[in-house]
């Protein structure tokens, strides 16, 4: 039983905070000793002790993940369904047919008033202005004035007194306290409104949306013609063209109340409850970042595969900007695929013609059927290139590639 | 919750072990093991004429979740290696004990009396559940 990781590792966050997908991080290895799996004893002990030592959160669905026969595991403090089980057929439906997440750990934030442009302007890295047509989204980063990522998040421009927000789960309660800060310095007169109220359901999928025109009635008029990255508000629902799986689909929010009955009736027209797993091979494989791993408030956004949402050109001020400005990035986001047999993880070394790197996010691709990572490498390697990561004891090559690794069930490598 | 057969024998660190006629033991990770760990993708097996001392690491599981290391439950020397798991790891989630690891020439073979028996890992499951 030596060699195997302490408990004390295990359970540490490694950044200092709580986020919610600490628990790949940790089933993933060690940062330290990188390569170091976990023995079967250990994960179990892993496993019992996030059950048994944290009071956890719930979401309005959370009996019903339990009557689906869902693995429920602690996911940032939220008690959530990893998989209903099998993590990969659920991958599998979501790239072939349709899935369903419960996302309700994330919040929503509106800012309600004539200052919420140009709150925004100052709050958020990309360019707010950028959001001309009423229920179009942009996605960007929050930073700090050191140009760390306080969090990554979705805007939604309803009108010209009302934006929402979503953010992680995780880094929800540092957010609104960051968020209510700068709005007493910056805009005192606008409301801020966490929607603890709302649950969120992400339905994605070549077939998606059409299953939820099956379930929500007259829904189809409204959403039919709803572009990429628009939402619109329609009965209950708030419905997003979202998503975080690189299929098509919806991300919907509703009133929690109303959810279970939503979540059966979608399950009753074919669409498959899926988990947290599924969620992260799939934003994986999309070549999505996920907050925590593949940036966080220790990392320049611009070494993060973010540079395309960081507004540095216009003469707009915004925090974290002039850390930026002084920062420029030295390493570059990319993605990997192993040439070897095994499994890229996490925190893996990768060493290159012009130096060392690191592994952000790494797993094994079901679509592929090939393991796949996003690794943090120096400027210079450009796909194409070999590399070399230490998995455990041995060197196994992986190729550069350009991400995203599969859109729209298609590989793209 | 499948009940450990009666003809294994079993480690704490969930590993199971089956005597054979002829004096080898056969080697796999229990149910229970592979429900935790979830579906998986990949397994690196010892090779043939390894010698081995009990609790050493030998052999990796990992699923789309994690890695996890299989300990030696004897000591002894690897006979052979299932290496069909190689291209289709997903047996071991399949059935558990039907998907053997790889087999050894225990030293001593009377060292398999000192493993669990299935009442005694059904106990150690059970612990796990309080």
């Amino acid at each position: 039983m030596t060699g195997n990781l302490e408990r004390a590792d295990i359970i540490r966050p490694p950044k200092g905070h709580t986020e919610p997908h600490q628990m790949f991080c940790y089933l993933s290895g060690n940062k330290d000793r990188g390569v170091k799996s976990l023995n079967l004893y250990s994960l179990i002990s892993l496993f019992l002790f996030l059950e048994l030592s944290i009071v956890l959160k719930t979401t309005p669905l959370n009996q019903t993940h339990r009557k689906m026969n869902a693995k429920m595991v602690d996911f940032g403090g939220w008690d959530m369904p990893l998989h209903y089980g099998s993590q990969l057929d659920e991958h599998h439906k979501v790239r072939s047919d349709a899935g369903m997440f419960d996302v309700s750990h994330m919040l929503a934030v509106d800012l309600e008033g004539d200052s919420a442009r140009p709150f925004l302007r100052q709050l958020v890295a990309n360019n707010i202005d950028k959001l001309a047509q009423p229920g179009k989204a942009l996605y960007s980063c929050m930073l700090n004035p050191q140009g760390g990522v306080i969090d990554d998040l979705i805007i939604y421009f309803l009108t010209e007194s009302f934006f929402r927000i979503v953010v992680n789960a995780g880094t929800a309660e540092k957010d609104m306290a960051w968020m209510l800060a700068r709005r007493d310095e910056l805009a005192p007169a606008l409301k801020i409104t966490p929607r603890h109220d709302l649950a969120m359901i992400a339905i994605q999928g070549p077939n998606a949306r059409t299953k939820v025109w099956q379930v929500i009635a007259d829904s189809r008029a409204v959403t039919e013609d709803l572009k990429p990255f628009h939402a619109v508000s329609f009965d209950r629902y708030f419905i997003a063209r979202t998503g975080y799986t690189g299929e098509d689909g919806f991300e919907i929010m509703l009133p929690s109340v109303d959810a279970d009955k939503f979540w059966h009736a979608l399950h009753a027209a074919g669409v498959a409850p899926a988990g947290l797993g599924a969620r992260d091979t799939l934003r994986l494989e999309a070549g999505m970042n996920l907050y925590g791993q593949d940036m966080d408030e220790t990392a320049n956004p611009l070494e993060s595969g973010l540079g395309w949402t960081i507004d540095l050109k216009s003469e707009r001020d915004f925090i974290g900007k002039t850390a930026l400005l002084a920062s420029p990035a030295k390493q570059q986001l990319t993605g990997l695929i192993l040439l070897d047999r095994g499994v890229l993880r996490n925190h893996q070394a990768v060493t290159t013609g012009s130096g060392q790197g690191e592994i952000t996010s790494g797993g094994f691709s079901p679509t592929l059927n090939q393991s796949i990572a996003l690794a943090r490498l120096p400027l210079g390697i450009v796909a194409g290139d070999e590399v070399q990561v230490v998995v455990r004891d041995k060197t196994l090559r992986a190729k550069v590639v350009k991400y995203p690794f599969v859109r729209n069930g298609k590989s793209l490598v | 919750m499948t009940i450990p057969p009666a003809n294994l024998k079993f480690t704490k660190s969930h590993e199971w072990v089956r005597l054979e006629d002829d004096g080898s033991v056969t080697i796999g990770i229990t149910h229970h093991a592979q429900e935790l760990l979830g579906d998986m993708v990949f397994v690196e097996m010892p090779e043939k004429g390894r010698k081995l001392k009990q609790g050493e690491e030998c052999a990796v599981v990992e699923s789309v979740k994690a890695a996890a290391d299989v300990y030696a439950p004897l000591t002894g020397e690897v006979l052979t290696a299932n290496n069909d798991l190689e291209a289709s790891p997903e047996k071991i989630n399949e059935d558990a004990y039907a998907a053997w690891l790889f087999k050894l020439k225990p030293a001593n073979t009377a060292d398999i009396g000192n493993l669990l028996d299935a009442a005694g890992y059904q106990k150690v499951l059970d612990a796990e559940d309080h």
